[in-house]
Formats: structure tokens, sequence, C-alpha cells
């Protein structure tokens, strides 16, 4: 199956932003004061719940963050297989099927007869206009008319079935560690989620782990025969399109702010610890860079950068490549747009904490003031980092979207949610109207922006303390 | 006063060169005029001569910071940092690179932004505020946390949706609107009724949010316990008490982009086909036209900052504690 990895530039960023958030959870799991308000967020059944949904989303994002060349079954002269020049994901392998039954053009979801009409030539020689059949949306089936709905509600059953089953399983691991970890038995357990008594939420959790899990297995089991969520102009099947815009959701929200962290750290906290002429330039870089309007700067950098690009295509080896540095460029510049909010929070955090008394002491026992900021300052400045990243988060996703839309986002080749609204805005015009390509896009978008606005709200209750003692 | 707003004005002058640098550097460092004509001119066996009258008719010819062939002056003046970046300053945007005059084009697509940004403005403020203060009112109630979830869920749905959802719902479905397009004087209304009601209807989420936190902390100061001690009514109070003092934040959020409604709204006004200046921008940036983006951002840059410079003064007049120094 796998042949040659092939590791792009934002995958290796994500894995290094996956192993910092390790290294920081780590890090803050030997701090009281860190510790304490992830324990509120856990103990929140609306964080909980979230926290399911996202992670669903970061499996699919990190799955496709997994870059090889394909095996092909052929075998070339020494012997050994060769491997094609296509690049795919871990997660275009997992779901092979969608990914390469492709129609010949629209067709509804779940359906059986493409989009338009066509010339068929019948058995007999005769031609008639008709609806063709698809060649693999419930191909299975021998008369669509009478057998679809019958056979819609058999693998929604088996997939629910599936799903029920693989839910109770977890449930009862769950509450068998629960016991083990307690200390009490099966059934004492059992009970005190079920009454919710338990500190965290576990009921809630479960819930919506059952529920994605009966979601997953239904969509799996109808995926199986038919197009779910319909094809799109060339064929393509739109669940796969929204399953793999995904990852690039997530790079946008979450590299924009990986990139622009060390610059508005940095800087933020050097204007408000050293004042004077540095205050000043800081000041001054960030208001100018501010002042430019930031759909503006974005055009204007990604318009530069597609004259390079064109200038120079040979530099790039593939499509995917091609693509995947316009995406990591799109977050640089983002980035840039963005810095200036957390730089002037931060500043601000900084001229406070110099005046309090540990720093002066910390001063006035001859401490350097890189030791200063590294051991004092840095860490009460790092809740307000963690509450921008995530409140960040939702807006660049639906940035990404506006800016696709201009042709100003990522590549248009790159499967994103931006790119298929773009496309639906002329299949909206469409006579019947091609709907489901906008509908899946929005349906993806909105729950995974929904569950991080939710998400974000809990995380900055639990982290500002002002805001939690005025509810 | 006088010389505070003199000094903020001197203050905007090293930021808007900073501006400007960092947009030639942009536009004519990282690439240089033969890439541009190149792109313009399509890939594939350009002549040197046709790259050269290309450059000529825009003047792009010149050095770029220094004229060795001039004289005097001259060297500065005649190249194209002075002659393509430095003429901004007058507001001289000189011609596009389809050879119209920007600055024109300016002050004749301004009218339809101001169209669609104005009203969209007054009536979502006045939506917000009024949403706002029913849920205050009802604070703590099933009413207020049903409301707060309605703000996300308005909060999470991407822009693209409602324009798209609204355009196919009235103008295909119903008929009510035509789905695009502009026209000059009272007629014009017809075109601008959906992508308003859209553009309030979007802004409902984060704004009604927004302004619920600002009343719900005026609620619990001192003042507002006083005037309930007083024997007010709930109603009294909130209008009365809670609502003035709370508009000082909501007014200064307010006036700081109120310079930059002349920019118009993008997407809102490619979608409805409205001639103003973000169909302006977007046309510009999907053809490719540097001229035009180049003075769109200088332009953008001028009107932020002069929104800063209004949101101080604002503060003065509305907070007398605030005073400028």
């Amino acid at each position: 199956m796998m042949g040659e990895l092939v590791i792009l530039w934002t995958d290796a960023l994500i894995f290094m932003l996956v192993l910092f958030s390790m290294a920081f959870g780590i890090y803050a799991a030997g701090k009281e004061h860190l510790r304490g308000p992830w324990g509120l967020v856990v103990r929140s059944r609306v964080g909980v719940s979230t926290l399911v949904i996202l992670s669903f989303y970061v499996v699919v994002g990190l799955l496709d963050s997994v870059h090889f060349h394909p095996l092909l079954d052929s075998k070339d002269q020494a012997g050994q297989q060769t491997q094609s020049a296509e690049v795919i994901s871990l997660f275009d392998y997992l779901v092979t099927p969608l990914r390469e039954r492709q129609e010949k053009t629209y067709s509804a979801p779940l359906a059986t007869h493409l989009y338009a009409k066509e010339s068929i030539e019948l058995a007999s020689g005769e031609v008639v206009r008709d609806f063709p059949r698809l060649t693999f949306g419930g191909a299975h089936l021998e008369n669509p008319e009478q057998e679809w709905s019958r056979d819609i509600w058999r693998l929604t059953g088996i997939g629910v079935l599936k799903g029920l089953l693989v839910s109770v399983v977890v449930t009862n691991i769950l509450i068998a560690l629960l016991a083990g970890r307690w200390k009490t038995s099966f059934g004492a357990v059992a009970k005190v989620l079920i009454k919710e008594e338990t500190t965290v939420p576990w009921r809630v959790l479960l819930a919506t782990l059952s529920s994605v899990i009966l979601v997953l297995f239904w969509s799996i089991e109808l995926s199986s025969q038919y197009h779910i969520l319909g094809t799109d102009k060339v064929g393509e099947d739109v669940f796969y399109q929204a399953l793999k815009s995904i990852r690039t959701g997530l790079l946008i929200g979450t590299l924009t702010t990986l990139v622009m962290l060390p610059a508005a750290i940095l800087l933020g906290i050097m204007a408000g610890y050293y004042r004077g002429w540095v205050d000043d330039l800081i000041q001054y870089t960030y208001t100018t860079l501010n002042s430019i309007p930031g759909v503006l700067l974005i055009a204007a950098a990604i318009l530069m950068l597609q004259i390079y690009m064109s200038n120079h295509a040979d530099e790039f080896n593939s499509l995917v490549e091609r693509a995947d540095l316009r995406l990591l460029f799109l977050c640089i510049i983002l980035g840039v747009t963005s810095w200036t909010g957390l730089c002037r929070l931060l500043r601000g955090e900084a001229m406070k904490l110099r005046e309090v008394d540990y720093v002066q002491a910390a001063v006035a026992f001859g401490v350097g003031h890189f030791t200063i900021i590294v051991r004092h300052i840095l860490p009460n400045v790092l809740h307000i980092v963690l509450i921008t990243v995530v409140l960040d988060f939702s807006g660049l996703v639906l940035a990404e979207a506006v800016l696709s839309y201009v042709n100003i986002g990522v590549d248009p080749t790159m499967n994103s949610w931006g790119n298929m609204i773009n496309s639906a805005r002329l299949e909206m015009a469409r006579e019947p109207v091609v709907w489901w390509s906008l509908l899946a896009s929005m349906l993806f978008m909105f729950v995974l922006v929904l569950s991080a606005n939710l998400f974000s709200d809990v995380v900055r209750d639990a982290f500002d303390p002002r805001l939690r003692s005025s509810r | 006063m006088i010389a505070y707003i003199i000094r903020r004005m001197l203050y905007a002058i090293p930021i808007l060169l900073g501006v400007n640098i960092l947009t030639f550097v942009l536009f004519f460092v990282v690439n240089s005029p033969d890439d541009m004509a190149r792109m313009h001119l399509g890939m594939k066996r350009v002549t040197t001569e046709a790259i050269e009258t290309w450059k000529a008719e825009r003047g792009y010819d010149k050095p770029l910071l220094f004229n060795q062939a001039s004289e005097g002056v001259g060297q500065l003046t005649d190249t194209i940092f002075f002659q393509k970046s430095l003429k901004l300053f007058q507001f001289d945007f000189g011609s596009s690179d389809s050879d119209r005059d920007i600055g024109y084009d300016i002050s004749q697509r301004m009218w339809p932004s101001l169209a669609i940004a104005i009203p969209v403005l007054l009536v979502g403020l006045m939506v917000n505020i009024t949403y706002a203060l029913l849920i205050a009112f009802f604070r703590a109630t099933y009413i207020d946390i049903w409301s707060v979830v309605l703000c996300v869920v308005m909060m999470s749905i991407s822009g693209l949706f409602y324009i798209i959802g609204g355009q196919y719902l009235v103008s295909k479905l119903l008929h009510l609107v035509p789905i695009s397009g502009y026209d000059t004087g009272l007629s014009a209304i017809k075109f601008l009724i959906l992508p308003v009601l859209i553009g309030v209807i979007g802004g409902i989420g984060a704004g009604t949010r927004w302004y619920r936190t600002l009343f719900l902390e005026e609620i619990n100061r001192d003042y507002v316990r006083t005037a309930r001690a007083k024997g007010l009514s709930e109603v009294v109070v909130l209008f009365r008490h809670v609502l003035k003092n709370a508009m000082i934040p909501i007014l200064t959020g307010v006036v700081v982009v109120l310079p930059l409604l002349f920019m118009g709204s993008l997407i809102t006004e490619s979608f409805f086909g409205i001639p103003g200046l973000g169909s302006y921008t977007i046309d510009a940036i999907s053809r490719q036209d540097f001229a035009i983006v180049r003075a769109m951002v200088f332009l953008g840059s001028v009107l932020y900052i002069l929104g800063l410079l209004l949101t101080d003064i604002s503060y003065t007049l509305v907070d007398p504690r605030v005073r400028l120094s």
C-alpha cells in the first residue's frame, strides 16, 4: 500500500504543532494555575461535548496530513513494486472507494440516476432521452424505482445497529476503566454516570461520542453504495470533498496562529517591558501593518505570489506541492495581518507586570532581563495567548471561505469549503438547482465553527477570572 | 484640542509612509515590472519590445529609486517610487493598468458603496441594541440563555451562506426583488433592500452578543443599584441609566469604522453586482490591476487612521473623564 513518504511543509508544521501542544499539556499538568482552568473546561458540559466533536475533526485532519506515493500493482525490472507519481494521504487510502468512484457529472444526494438527461442507446438499438443510471451510486439495485427506499432504510438500519453496538462497547470499556480507577464496582459507576453525579460530565461525553459514532457508521454504510451528498460537476463525491476540506480549514485556523505567535509574544512583551524607543518602534510597526485593510494586503501578497509562481513554474515538483506552498503562504500572510491584536494585549499586560512587586524584587536582586521575561512575565501572560488562539480559530476558518471565494485564498485545485462554495455560486443558478455542494460545505463548516465558538467561550470563562466572578 | 489633532495628524505621516514603502516593496521589488508585463501580456513568447512598450505606456519603464539618466532633482523624482508611490500622498492615484483615471472611478463608485454601508450600519445598530436590551431585561432566564445560543449559532454561519441563501429565497423563489444590479436615484431602492437586509441579519449574532455583555457589565454597577433603590422601574433603569452609559463603548466602536464605510463590502457588492468600491477592488484583484489595488491599499490606510483619530476625539466628547494629552 504505502510507498515513499512525502512530507509537505504544512504536514511537518502541523505535526510540530501537535508535539508542541502535547509538550504544553505536560507542562500545564504540572502547574496548578494552568491545570485548574482546564479542569473547569472538562467539567463543563458544553466543553466536553464540543471537545469530542473537535477531536473528530482533528483526527480526520491529522490522517489527511500523512502523505505518500501509493504503490502500484505492476513491478519494474528489478522486481520491485513501482509507485505512482500521485501523492495521496492516509485518509485518502482509508476512503479509497469514495475517492475512486467517479460519476460522469452532477447527481443528487443518494440518487441512482444522473442529474441531467442524456441520449441512451437501449439494447434494442433505440435511442431515448432519459436520466442515465449512475456507474456506482445504487448500482446494485435491479429496479431502482421500487427498491430504492427500502434499500436506504435497510442500509440505515445496518449502520445504526453497527453504530449502537460500537458505542455500547465503548461505553462499557469506559465504565470499566473508571471503575478500576475509582476502585468501585462496575454497577456503582454506571449508576453514578446515569444520574450524572460525577464532576466530569461523563454522561454528556458518552452521549456526544455515541452520536458521532452513530452518524459515522450510518454514513459509512450508506456511502458504501451511494453518494450520500451527491456528486459535483466532474462527478467527484461531494462527501469526500467536504471531508478533505477539513484539513484545509484546520490548517488555516491553527497554522496561522502558530506562525504569528512567536512574533506577537516576543514583540508584545518587549514593547511593554522595555518601554522607550523599543516600545515606539514596535508600536509603529504594528500600527502601520494594522492600518492596511487585511483583505487588500492578503490580495496584494497572493497576487505577487501568483506572479512569482507562474514565472518560476519549474521550481515546484507537483501540483500538490504548489498548492501546499500557497496554503502555507496564505497562513503566513493571514498571520501577518492578525498578530497585532495579540501583540497589543501582551504589551499592556507586560506593562502592568513589570511594576508588580515580584518583578521589582527580581530587578533589585540583579536578575537579567531575559530571565525576568522568561521566568516571571511569560508564564503570567500565557493564558492570554491561549484564549486568543482559541478565539481566533473560528474566525480564521470563516475567513478562508471568503478569501477562497474571492480567489485569493487557497489554490483552486485544493479541497476547501471556500472553493466548494465558490463553485456552488454558479450551481445555484442552474435549473433544477444543484444545492448539495453548498449544503455539504456549509454543514461541515458550521459544525466546526459552532463547536469552536462554544469551546472557546468555555475556555475563556475558565481562564479569565474577571469574567468568572461576574457571573 | 486643535494642537492634539494636529499632532495626531503629523503622527499619521510616518505611518502612511510606512504603508507606502511596504506596498512599493510588495508591488515593484518582489516582482519587477517586467514580471508584471509578462503576466499581463500572456506568458508565452512575449517579445522584449512588447514588454518595453507595455511598461512605457504605463510609466513603469523608469528606475525604481534612483535615476542616473536625469539631472538634479530629477534623479529622485523621475523614478517609479516617486511617480507611483509618493504621488499617492496628493491623492493623485494615476491611471489604472487598463488606462482609466482611478481618482475619477473612486469618486463615482463611492456612492453606491455608501448607499449600502450606511443603512446596514444604522439599521444593524438599532436592531442589535434593541435585541440586546431585551435580553438584558430578561437576563438569567431561559430567554437569555436561548438568545445567546441563537447568537452563537448565527455567528457560526458563514456570511456567504446568508448571501447565497437570501438571494435564492427572496429573489429566485419569491421573485420579490431582482437578484442583482443597480440603478441611479430612487429606483436603486429595490436593488438595495436585499443586500441591506442580509448585511443586518449577518451582523446580528456578533453584535447582539457584544452589546449584551456591555449592558450586563453596566447592570452590575453601583449606580444602577442606587437607581433601583430609589424606586425607578426596571424599564427606566435600562433606558435612562444602563443604555446611556453603555452607549460610550458602542458609539466609539461605531466611529472607528465610519471612514471605512467608503470602502464598501467586497463580498456583498460583488454578489449583488453593485458598482461600489468593494466590487471595484474585487474586479481589480481578479484582473490583476496593480495600480488600483495599490491605490485602494493607500486609501484604506488613510481612512483607518482617520477612524482612529475620530475615535479618540469622540471619547472626549461623550466621556468628560477622558482628557486628550
